[in-house]
């Protein structure tokens, strides 16, 4: 830094620059101060962003009801088709009142759970073997990959046909397709566990059935989750699909029925009804995955 | 073999087959370990240190020769190891992890959390046992790796680089609660290290190996009275002589190692 000054200066001299002021300013450049200083960030300024974001999210979906009803007031857009809130309420809060909703609510829900748990549970004791044993995993592997592409849609009139067009019938339909997810996801889980834990479970002399309880299985545990929060989105997909045929209840009947009876208002009300569906068992799985995983906690 | 002998080895050999690729992890290793004794083993990275480990925790296999090991108490396990790296359960408490091996021996809950809660106190996790690994810095996990193979009670101690990922504050204090639990319960122990000061502190007895393919270059005692003290034993004048020989022995051998990884 000196040795630059000098040099700086012997260049000044050369210039016939007067001196005397330029290292003034040279030395006020040199001499700069930085001071920053913290007071703590006022808890009420982080609690007001908090509270900004909420009303915004609270706020763009109403300002968006809002536009659809003025819009079906205003004819707009037509009524016949895209009903308006208002009056999707009316038609709401009478099948409230009476419980057709929660009947059908009820039966299209019980029948979600069934047919999540029919596939669930063989999907991650399937995954878990394939993921351990290399054996069962080329046994297996060719047959999963052959059907798994297949659309779930597209074997339920042979499901119908075999199961009949009982309870049976759907909640196979809702199970074949969460089976798959879990089990792909519970293999892939096990095949992600480190070698090294496998290791340790081996040199402690662990049994087959414990290098299930103490390794395969809690270490797949996130990815088993993954598995089922997918699976529980194609439930809601062919709970829909399920209702479509030889069903006298379930939201999904009701959108079909409404269909036929071009009621478009009973139409939406099941739809809000699926989406609430929807929120509730994702929540379910959420809080679930913190009680069974609380070595995640607090990563995310 | 004579009964004070623990592990023998004869014309041990391991070899890999790997993209149609021999590799000679062991080359005729010949050793034999006292009962009792802790022995360092030393040598540049890839000499097949860890394979060694392996094949006496039962991980695997040799391809030739003969492996003896001496069980005097066939209610124990034969071997329990300390891995290399991060290889504490994620999903297990600190004192789920520690007593791990007594659940797989089936022992019922309140037995296992006694056993395990005197390790837990004995390797400094006490106020930690509840917690999940992750809440942790690695020298706390390196310490219940540590636990979790003394809480087993194996007849053999084996213990890959435990230290190796530590920094160096840490490492002086694990070595020395090391040195406490080890010479108050006088296992076989083989340990493996990429220090030549660890060594020399743990070691009754230090082998060094060759560079690719894995042989037994030199067994050098390590004639330092115990019980040992991490501090009084660095101003030993044997220290200072012993470090030397071992360095010089080594570093032909990370010399060669170094050239052989230019030529491929």
């Amino acid at each position: 830094m000196a040795e630059n000054r000098i040099r700086f200066s012997a260049t000044l001299i050369e210039r016939g620059i007067n001196m005397s002021l330029m290292e003034e300013t040279l030395q006020e450049q040199l001499s700069r101060i930085i001071i920053k200083e913290a007071k703590g960030e006022s808890k009420k300024a982080v609690f007001d962003k908090g509270l900004l974001l909420k009303v915004l999210a609270f706020l763009s979906p109403s300002l968006l009801l809002v536009l659809w009803e003025i819009f079906a007031r205003l004819e707009l857009i037509d009524i016949r088709l895209f009903s308006s809130p208002v009056m999707i309420f009316k038609t709401m809060m009478p099948m409230l009142y009476s419980g057709e909703l929660l009947y059908h609510t009820f039966i299209s829900a019980q029948r979600i759970v069934l047919g999540f748990l029919a596939g669930a549970v063989p999907g991650v004791i399937l995954g878990l073997s394939m993921g351990l044993f290399a054996p069962v995993r080329a046994s297996l592997m060719p047959m999963v990959s052959a059907t798994f592409p297949i659309p779930k849609l597209a074997i339920m009139p042979l499901i119908l046909i075999i199961f009949g067009l009982g309870e049976a019938s759907k909640i196979f339909t809702i199970g074949i397709g969460v089976f798959y997810l879990v089990l792909i996801n519970t293999m892939a889980g096990v095949l992600n566990i480190d070698d090294i834990y496998l290791d340790v479970a081996k040199n402690f002399g662990a049994k087959p059935f414990q290098f299930y309880t103490t390794v395969a299985f809690p270490g797949a545990l996130p990815m088993i989750f993954a598995g089922f929060k997918l699976g529980m989105g194609t439930a809601l997909l062919l709970i829909v699909a399920a209702e479509l045929s030889a069903a006298k209840a379930g939201v999904g009947w009701l959108i079909w029925r409404a269909y036929d009876m071009f009621d478009i208002e009973k139409m939406f009300v099941a739809l809000i009804t699926l989406a609430f569906l929807g929120y509730i068992f994702s929540n379910l799985l959420e809080i679930a995955e913190k009680i069974v995983i609380p070595w995640q906690n607090n990563r995310r | 073999m004579s009964p004070t002998v623990a592990i023998n080895m004869e014309k041990l050999t391991k070899i890999f087959y790997t993209n149609q690729k021999k590799v000679v992890a062991l080359d005729n290793i010949d050793l034999s370990v006292k009962e009792g004794e802790f022995l360092c083993i030393v040598g540049p990275s890839g000499c097949g240190k860890t394979t060694l480990l392996r094949i006496l925790a039962g991980l695997e296999k040799q391809t030739w020769g003969k492996l003896v090991i001496r069980s005097k108490n066939p209610e124990k396990p034969l071997t329990s190891m300390v891995f290399q790296g991060d290889s504490v359960f994620p999903w297990m408490t600190v004192k789920e992890n520690v007593a791990y091996s007594l659940r797989i021996k089936g022992l019922p809950k309140s037995e296992r959390l006694r056993i395990a809660g005197r390790y837990i106190k004995l390797m400094g996790l006490e106020g930690f046992a509840d917690a999940f690994p992750h809440q942790l810095s690695g020298g706390m996990k390196q310490r219940i790796n540590v636990a979790r193979a003394f809480v087993s009670d194996p007849e053999i101690l084996l213990m890959d680089e435990p230290f190796g990922a530590l920094d160096e504050q840490n490492r002086l204090l694990l070595q020395q609660e090391l040195l406490k639990i080890w010479e108050g319960s006088g296992k076989t122990s083989l340990f493996i290290t990429h220090s030549i000061d660890e060594a020399l502190v743990l070691a009754d007895r230090i082998m060094v190996m060759t560079a690719h393919p894995g042989k037994v270059k030199a067994i050098v005692p390590v004639n330092i009275p115990r019980p040992r003290d991490i501090l009084s034993l660095r101003s030993s004048p044997n220290f200072g002589a012993l470090f030397k020989q071992i360095w010089e022995l080594l570093q032909e051998e990370v010399l060669k190692a170094k050239s052989m990884e230019l030529k491929t």
